[in-house]
């Protein structure tokens, strides 16, 4: 069993630096289906780990010791229990999709290769996130996908918007990485350990005040990772990596890290309630928050991106009140049509040449058949439409919301469904729509290969049936999350809700087609609407982005080239400069020593002597008197 | 009244001195030489006196390999002096510059 | 007293001569004092007992070393005077005299802290001479041997240096040829009479 582990562990490392050996050679074929084939090999192990989990086992290994130094004890240690065999059933079929799919989309690009490298090398550090069993090691992985993340979003690096938006996500991940460490290292002078079986069982002897900062500052870590409020402004800006990019890690795999972190630590958050109504209701913010600018923005994927933050926010509802169990599940069914959308998202983007504007689009239904039926399911399974995925996740959070109590939160999460149905069929009824609009701009369309279909195919089927496992799942994971069963009190509120929401989210669905199936025109700025206010704060995104870069990135520049010139240049520069001018005055200024002239020179010998014989009778003297 | 190991020592010192200001001050090489002469003797003379007020010869021994190597550095240094002159023609120090750093 | 007398005496005597060596601008004046100043300090050998070494001192010092720098004069030209630019008279006094006595503290420490140990003492009873011979040729052997062997090196070297017409050997020409080199001097001379 360990050897699946190391095998599914470390394939995709192989296959990452199997693609780095070419990093540098034009597109050679092979490496995306070898990278695509070492994938598919972790994926297998991890199904054969997950089915060795079910019958009721734990693999927990130690590969060798990292740090052992006084009380510190560190290992690379890889446990697979419940938790992390779902989640690395759901990086591993969702990277092997995008790893297929990636052989399609870059097939004319120059970065072929490189961009596999990366890929793979992002998943390896996914599954040492998932996998490791101390905090420690977490962090490793945390660090290692930030790091992939941003070679990913700045993969096309001559695009200077590419390069800034993958700065913007490391250092807003580096920021929230601050708390992270800090709670870090709280638990560890408290508890002796990073070990997440001995922080676990010591984490109730601890005061809860400290308890209560190591909460709030792992959470921290979580918000930067999973782009809550208010360091969400990487998220959509990442949209300007390649599509397979924002895929994988926008989507079903970084994001989550999170939501991963806050379920793997709930033995510390049952502890402290009030941390988790504040993570629910920030989620809850965040959800809305992010569905409200996902209305009317006009770039797909943005829409897409906004779409993500919006669960984000769901999940950490759910993981906020305590429904552990539920966060997982929603994670996994919205990675599957999550990454569809984005995947069908890419398979659009190619056919008009990179356009993103849907307001440019429409009517492709008859031309991309495949991907019309994919994005429009994914969609479904999204709004939370009954058999899909998404009903049996989304409608488990809003039942967990109303049975706890916390109904503002449950009318938040309400509200948002509806605007979530609302704006993701607004975009499939602009693109596939209506007129065809893209006549206008000359461009022609065409589906996807065959074999990229193909490969999204399993995502689409786990997208429609996902639902039926929550039995199974749920039986899985309860074994080490808390079980917590809700119950709405009577049936009758029970099926009020449930009908009562897929009404509502069917009655959104109804009306975005009615106002968008049949667009004509490209709007241009100046029809009402779009100078109204609402649209305008909506459209900046509130405006907060400009807010950052007003407060934060500007006056940061300002100092850093102060601290160039002034401090830099003038001080640290010219001390050095001054040492080495020192040197040279001294030098020729000691040159007229050496004229030639016998009699200076002896002159000089004489100097030397004088001084040569002082300093020997100093110490001499000195040191008799000392010693004496 | 008595002369002691002191005087001869002042003595040894106040030669060391002029041999001194005469290596510093002479232009012209052959004078130099001189000079230099003068250096090794006050040191003779002081060897000779310590070894006499000690009552230890080996005092005199050292005085006595200073002659020896003294005598065999005027050879030396008469010998280029003299294929120095033959070459530029004056045996001035201030001239002697084609060392020069 | 005697003693006395004479240590100030000499003392005196060899400082005045030693000065004039080095203050003088005519080289004839230098020499002069210097081989004096030779002399007088023999003397002090022989007060100080230390009779075989003031023979040497007079032996070669003045005998040999004077003399080599009196042939030496001769070949340069020394009736012009040396013209010397005065420069800094004061530093090079004050570094002089800073130096002596800087050498002379040196060398007194160790004795006036009462640290000595003779390692070859004076036996008395036995001549100055006898004892110098002693020592030399037991515990000073190989510096006497290195000694030697360096004056033999300089001799050669001052030779090589200073000789002309060193391509032609003598001991290797044949006898016609040997005459042959005074052909030119005769002819000179010839020429100088007329």
């Amino acid at each position: 069993m360990e050897l699946y582990l190391y095998i599914a562990l470390f394939a995709p490392l192989v296959g990452s630096l199997y693609a780095a050996l070419f990093s540098a050679s034009p597109k050679s074929q092979h490496v995306g289906i070898v990278a695509s084939g070492l994938l598919f090999t972790s994926f297998v192990s991890s199904a054969i780990l997950l089915s060795y989990v079910l019958s009721g086992h734990i693999v927990h290994t130690e590969m060798m010791t990292w740090m052992a130094t006084g009380d510190l004890y560190i290992p690379f240690g890889f446990v697979v229990d419940q938790v992390s065999v779902v989640m690395m059933m759901v990086v591993t079929i969702v990277s092997t999709v995008v790893h297929i799919y990636s052989i399609g989309y870059m097939d004319h690009d120059k970065g072929f290769n490189r961009f596999f490298s990366w890929l793979s090398a992002f998943v390896f550090s996914m599954m040492v996130l998932v996998m490791s069993d101390n905090f420690a090691g977490l962090f490793i992985g945390w660090e290692g996908v930030g790091l992939c993340s941003w070679g990913l979003i700045g993969f096309w690096y001559h695009k200077e918007s590419a390069t800034w938006a993958a700065n913007e996500a490391f250092i807003m991940n580096r920021i929230a990485d601050l708390g992270m460490l800090i709670g870090i290292f709280l638990l560890y002078w408290n508890t002796g350990s990073l070990q997440y079986d001995v922080v676990f069982a010591e984490i109730g002897n601890l005061p809860l005040v400290v308890t209560t900062w190591i909460g709030i500052f792992l959470f921290i870590g979580a918000m930067g990772k999973s782009a809550q409020f208010p360091l969400h402004t990487w998220l959509a800006d990442a949209m300007e990596g390649p599509t397979p990019v924002s895929a994988l890690i926008h989507a079903a795999t970084m994001v989550t890290a999170g939501v991963y972190l806050v379920v793997r630590a709930n033995p510390i958050y049952d502890l402290i309630p009030n941390v988790g109504i504040f993570i629910a209701s920030l989620g809850a913010f965040v959800a809305l928050f992010a569905a409200s600018m996902a209305l009317v923005n006009r770039d797909m994927k943005r829409i897409i991106a906004y779409s993500t933050l919006s669960q984000l926010g769901y999940m950490f509802v759910a993981a906020g009140l305590g429904a552990y169990w539920v966060a997982l599940f929603h994670l996994m069914a919205h990675a599957f049509f999550k990454a569809l959308l984005f995947l069908g998202a890419g398979n659009v983007m190619h056919a008009m040449h990179d356009e993103l504007d849907p307001f440019k689009m429409g009517g492709l239904r008859k031309v991309m058949k495949g991907t019309f039926i994919m994005m429009t399911l994914a969609s479904v399974a999204l709004a939370g439409i009954y058999p899909f995925a998404g009903f049996f996740s989304k409608d488990l959070i809003l039942e967990v919301g109303f049975v706890e109590h916390h109904y503002v939160i449950y009318t938040v999460l309400l509200l948002t469904a509806g605007l979530t149905a609302f704006y993701s069929f607004r975009l499939v009824a602009l693109i596939f729509h209506g007129e065809e609009r893209y006549k206008l701009f000359g461009i022609h369309p065409h589906e996807a290969y065959k074999f990229m279909l193909v490969g999204m195919s399993p995502l689409l089927i786990l997208a429609i049936i996902a639902g039926s496992f929550k039995m199974t799942y749920y039986q899985l994971v309860i074994n080490i999350l808390p079980d917590t069963q809700y119950h709405v009190h009577s049936e009758m509120t029970y099926w009020i809700m449930t009908i009562g929401t897929q009404l509502f989210v069917i009655a959104a669905i109804a009306f975005a087609y009615k106002k968008y199936s049949n667009w004509n025109s490209v709007p241009d700025g100046t029809s009402k609407m779009e100078n109204s206010f609402g649209y305008k704060l909506l459209w900046n995104q509130y405006y907060i982005p400009k807010f950052y870069e007003e407060v934060f990135s500007k006056p940061y520049a300002e100092l850093s080239k102060i601290a160039w010139k002034q401090i830099d240049l003038k001080i640290v520069d010219a001390t050095v400069d001054g040492i080495a001018n020192i040197i040279y005055k001294t030098g020729e200024n000691t040159r007229d020593i050496q004229n030639g002239n016998l009699s200076t020179m002896l002159r000089w010998m004489v100097v030397g002597l004088v001084v040569l014989i002082t300093l020997a009778f100093a110490f001499t003297v000195g040191y008799n008197a000392v010693g004496a | 009244m008595e002369v002691t190991l002191t005087h001869y020592l002042v003595l040894s010192t106040i030669l060391f001195a002029i041999g001194l200001i005469g290596v510093m001050r002479r232009k012209n090489l052959l004078m130099l030489f001189f000079a230099t002469e003068i250096l090794l003797n006050a040191t003779n003379i002081a060897f000779a006196a310590i070894s006499h007020y000690i009552g230890d010869l080996s005092g005199q021994m050292f005085a006595f390999f200073i002659i020896a190597i003294a005598a065999s550095e005027v050879a030396i240094g008469l010998g280029l002096l003299i294929v120095w002159y033959k070459r530029t023609g004056k045996i001035d120090l201030d001239q002697m510059n084609s060392m020069r750093g | 007293m005697f003693e006395a007398i004479a240590f100030y005496l000499f003392a005196a005597l060899t400082i005045v001569m030693f000065t004039i060596t080095v203050m003088t601008s005519q080289a004839l004046y230098a020499i002069t004092a210097m081989a004096a100043g030779m002399i007088f300090i023999s003397a002090f050998f022989f007060i100080l007992g230390a009779d075989f070494l003031g023979a040497i001192q007079i032996i070669v010092y003045t005998g040999a070393v004077m003399a080599l720098y009196a042939f030496g004069m001769m070949f340069f030209d020394t009736t012009r005077n040396v013209v010397e630019k005065r420069t800094n008279p004061q530093i090079v006094f004050v570094l002089g005299t800073l130096a002596a006595v800087m050498v002379v503290a040196i060398f007194v420490a160790p004795i006036v802290s009462n640290n000595i140990q003779a390692l070859y003492p004076i036996q008395e009873g036995v001549g100055n001479s006898q004892a110098v011979g002693m020592i030399l040729f037991t515990k000073y052997l190989v510096p006497f041997e290195l000694a030697a062997v360096m004056l033999l090196v300089s001799m050669i070297g001052g030779i090589v240096l200073a000789g002309k017409k060193m391509d032609k050997s003598l001991t290797l020409m044949k006898e016609e040829d040997i005459g042959s080199i005074d052909d030119g001097f005769e002819e000179i001379q010839a020429g100088g009479h007329h």
